[in-house]
């Protein structure tokens, strides 16, 4: 994150670009190939016209996620990195963050990563059932649920049947 | 129950008494994919009541924030139903309390997604796809154990039985709150009755209905369960790591 946040482009820039381009950059801290752009958290990124002050809006993906102070400490470092250093994070919980944000660079990204990206989401409010989800190391459609849930509150854990690895699961939301 | 700030503080406590009670199964819980489950399903019912206990205490406007009314209550200060706060027991009866509390807390959200209370109405948008995944997972368990040897039906039949009479407290009408908890009994009976019936499980017929949560008035279990959770937050003031 903070080779990327400090790059000179983003460094010598001002106002609301630098800022969304420095927002933009954060990686994800429990799942580092994919920003909070890419995840759809990052919500907004907004320059007070008078005095310049930058405020960046994020939602969390699950109420209960541990990652958000982290989150928040990076935008701030990546913001002031950028010449924004009196940045301010705010938290919103609506709209619900739904894994339909992920962006098509970022679904790849994760699938590149051996996380199995999360399937569109049918019905508002209602947890799909997963049809299928491919195996992101060999593709195979043949693959079973191990556990619903896996080793952060976004995941399940999944098997191939084929090439017999495991893998993680964004569950769709 | 009167007013937005017991409401809302009721289902605070709800959402923090049982994420306690969940975290007990942490290392112990009888596979490691439960152990996991177990700890996220506690982890949702913990960013829920963050978002509710600190709604509250804006709501009260008396400067308790979040941890103030989570670390330095008394039980008789707390609102939740008696259910969430029943010893873990046999897993069976963990079962039971989930199912059916994530059967009512699904149509409680969801009718708060509604409602015109804007910061009530944003958490019950965002809690009830949590709820919706946590019924799911009480649900398969209750048929997997109901449906399950002669010996899992029976205690799975015991843990319904014993866990029954406490979910009519969730349901105590209260018509000047946000949502009135009595407009969601239906939804969580049409939820419990199929799922019990293809569990092969009896649904109680008992009127015994034990209740006082929403009053402060609670079993002996709760004070315990607050001595573990508030004890290094009330003998190290605002400790931090």
């Amino acid at each position: 994150m903070s080779a990327r946040s400090a790059s000179p482009t983003i460094a010598n820039g001002t106002g609301r670009a630098s800022a969304q381009e420095a927002a933009a950059s954060v990686v994800d801290p429990e799942i580092r190939v994919i920003t909070i752009d890419e995840l759809g958290i990052l919500r907004a990124v907004e320059e007070d016209p008078a005095s310049g002050r930058v405020t960046v809006t994020i939602t969390p993906t699950y109420t209960g996620c541990p990652a958000m102070d982290v989150i928040r400490a990076d935008i701030r470092r990546a913001l002031t990195a950028a010449g924004h250093p009196d940045a301010e994070v705010r938290t919103v919980y609506s709209p619900p963050w739904s894994t339909d944000w992920i962006s098509e660079g970022g679904r790849a990204k994760l699938a590149a990563a051996g996380i199995a990206p999360p399937a569109p989401v049918r019905t508002a409010g209602v947890v799909s059932l997963t049809l299928a989800v491919r195996c992101p190391q060999c593709s195979s459609p043949e693959t079973e649920q191990v556990s619903r849930f896996g080793s952060t509150a976004c995941k399940a854990l999944w098997r191939c049947r084929s090439c017999s690895e495991p893998f993680d699961h964004l569950k769709a939301l | 129950m009167n007013g937005p700030f017991d409401f809302t503080l009721a289902l605070a406590d709800d959402a923090l008494i049982a994420a306690q009670r969940l975290a007990e199964w942490t290392t112990r819980a009888p596979e490691m994919e439960e152990d996991i489950a177990l700890a996220n399903i506690a982890l949702d019912q913990l960013g829920a009541a963050r978002l509710l206990l600190s709604y509250a205490g804006e709501l009260e406007g008396a400067g308790r924030d979040e941890d103030a009314l989570a670390y330095l209550r008394d039980d008789r200060e707390f609102r939740n139903a008696l259910v969430v706060e029943l010893p873990n027991d046999d897993f069976a009866v963990t079962m039971a309390k989930l199912f059916f509390l994530a059967a009512y807390q699904l149509p409680l959200y969801t009718a708060l997604a509604g409602c015109a209370d804007e910061r009530l109405a944003a958490i019950g948008a965002k809690a009830r796809k949590e709820s919706a995944y946590h019924l799911d997972h009480g649900a398969l368990w209750v048929k997997r154990l109901g449906d399950g040897t002669e010996e899992s039906h029976r205690r799975m039949q015991a843990a319904v039985d014993q866990v029954w009479p406490y979910t009519h407290e969730l349901f105590a009408a209260d018509p000047a709150a946000p949502v009135d908890p009595a407009t969601v009994r239906p939804a969580f009976d049409e939820v419990v009755g199929p799922v019990l019936a293809e569990a092969t499980l009896t649904q109680p017929d008992s009127a015994w209905a034990p209740a006082g949560g929403r009053a402060g008035v609670h079993t002996e279990h709760l004070a315990y369960l607050l001595a573990e959770m508030q004890v290094l937050h009330r003998a190290h003031p605002g400790a931090k790591w």
